[in-house]
């Protein structure tokens, strides 16, 4: 799939002192840069005008909703765990910096009720979230979808832009294809925060069958400490995650339901 | 071959709905909920993770890493858990103290301290995992449990061993393979002094291939089973296999 032509097209009447546009400028023609806006068209202002697309596979909307119930068992039986010993590193300290260092969280907010039901609920959740991950990386990787979702070095720049428009530094919205180049960095890194979950989750499982990936995150303490600052990147990407789908483009959330999408950005590139 | 060991086994396609169940009633119920009518499914994929670890995390010759000396937890520092309380545990006459061996044996024995310390002599310096996820160094001497376990000569049905103690009736179930690994003895000196009555003196068990609550302390008695056997904490909810 080649570049949005529209990109190097909406980029140019913004025209920023150094533009930032360098990169895109070396992947497209100078032919369609000349063009003044010519590609595909702005989609309707008026929402119910706007095309309605096919977004999302079933397989990613199930992966979706999975991951997102799964997470929350996982959380609070993990919290309940967290509470036997509230704290990370050797016995009789010093303990690593931890704001919930020795607290005990609600229980309305914990899974299992004692040490050992968290650890049920834990060990029983773990594999359906590890299968729905897998399931949806061989998804993205036999359909090519990964295209339009993996953060690659030419996505800074465009993150950049991006960050300026938030920031309402930048007039129009940066062109971009089925995702723009913050969503993409964030859905890069949601994955790799689920596989550090899995990993130091398994290098705190079986510390010594394991050891060399226990080893590989600095320890048993250290892993138990990352696996736990993980929780709080889940949480805090899911809170950024629901104002943005709220805020800037409410028919992503009909899409993750229904599979499909009559937005703003109905491109699939 | 699985199915006693296995007994309750899930397949796939119910670990899956059980992910979804639990999942959407983790939303709705969270609250400290142990799982009401879900728990014989937790346990039960609880038992599919016994498997897991036995089969395919556990090897025999995956040795635990030892560590120096100067890596040693204070002794202070090194927590030791009783059920009897306030009081530990403690034999009335040490001198009269053996260790039964029977069950699915060829040739039961009674081992006194002295010949349990005349054979082979294990000494390592491990990490114990504890199930509530604390850790600690130490060194343990002991004699491989395996030594033991050939001189009674199980017969070909024995499949588990179970672990009797003089705490309060605090015992343990254990799997052959786990008991033969080369790590797994029976402890009498912790950081090179005799077993205290902390940590279970006579005798104990000792293995960094198994959490904390596996070890049984204070022992009077190993039975080799056809059957699985329970355990203090097992029965109440922990994990069977414990596996490190």
């Amino acid at each position: 799939m080649t570049e949005p032509t529209e990109e190097t097209a909406a980029a140019a009447p913004e025209a920023p002192p150094e533009p930032v546009a360098e990169p895109a400028a070396l992947e497209a023609p100078p032919a369609v840069e000349a063009a003044p806006a010519p590609a595909e068209p702005e989609p309707p202002a008026e929402p119910s005008r706007r095309p309605l697309v096919k977004r999302h596979h079933g397989l990613v909307r199930f992966a979706h909703w999975a991951n997102a119930l799964l997470l929350v068992g996982l959380i609070g039986s993990g919290l309940q765990i967290y509470m036997a010993f509230p704290h990370f590193g050797p016995r009789g300290g010093p303990y690593f910096p931890n704001p919930w260092d020795g607290k005990p969280f609600p229980a309305r907010i914990t899974l299992g009720g004692w040490l050992a039901g968290g650890l049920n609920w834990h060990f029983a959740l773990a594999w359906p979230f590890v299968l729905t991950g897998l399931l949806y990386l061989a998804y993205l990787a036999f359909t090519g979808e990964w295209r339009s979702l993996l953060f690659r070095p030419r996505d800074v720049p465009r993150a950049w832009q991006m960050q300026l428009y938030y920031l309402r530094l930048r007039r129009e919205h940066p062109p971009q294809g089925k995702h723009n180049a913050l969503q993409k960095m964030a859905y890069t890194s949601i994955v790799l925060l689920g596989a550090l979950s899995v990993l130091t989750g398994f290098a705190i499982y079986k510390p010594t069958e394991l050891s060399w990936l226990t080893a590989l995150f600095g320890g048993y303490q250290l892993a138990r400490y990352w696996h736990f600052w993980a929780v709080w990147i889940f949480v805090a990407f899911t809170l950024v995650h629901v104002a943005l789908v709220l805020v800037v483009d409410p028919a992503s959330l009909r899409a993750m339901i229904t599979g499909w999408y009559r937005g703003r950005f109905p491109s699939h590139d | 071959m699985t199915d006693d060991r296995f007994p309750n086994h899930l397949n796939r396609r119910d670990l899956f709905r059980l992910g979804l169940t639990a999942g959407a009633a983790s939303l709705a119920t969270a609250c400290g909920w142990q799982g009401g009518p879900l728990v014989p499914a937790l346990q039960g994929a609880s038992r599919l993770n016994d498997w897991v670890g036995e089969n395919l995390f556990l090897s025999g010759r995956h040795l635990a890493p030892q560590y120096p000396h100067s890596a040693r937890t204070p002794e202070g520092l090194f927590p030791a858990y009783s059920i009897s309380r306030p009081m530990l545990p403690r034999v009335a006459d040490p001198a009269a103290w053996a260790l039964e061996v029977g069950g699915l044996v060829r040739r039961p024995a009674r081992l006194t301290l002295e010949m349990i310390q005349a054979l082979p002599k294990v000494r390592y310096t491990v990490k114990h995992h504890c199930v509530e996820g604390w850790s600690a160094i130490a060194t343990w001497t002991g004699a491989p449990l395996a030594s033991v376990v050939r001189l009674v000569e199980p017969t070909a049905q024995a499949r588990y061993l179970r672990f009797d103690s003089f705490d309060s009736g605090y015992s343990n179930g254990w799997d052959l393979e786990s008991a033969m690994h080369p790590q797994t003895i029976l402890a009498y000196a912790f950081n090179d002094h005799p077993l205290g009555p902390a940590h279970g003196a006579p005798l104990r068990v000792y293995s960094p291939v198994k959490l904390g609550y596996k070890l049984t302390k204070y022992l009077t008695k190993m039975t080799f089973t056809v059957e699985r056997p329970g355990g203090y904490w097992e029965d109440q909810g922990y994990p069977w296999l414990g596996g490190v």
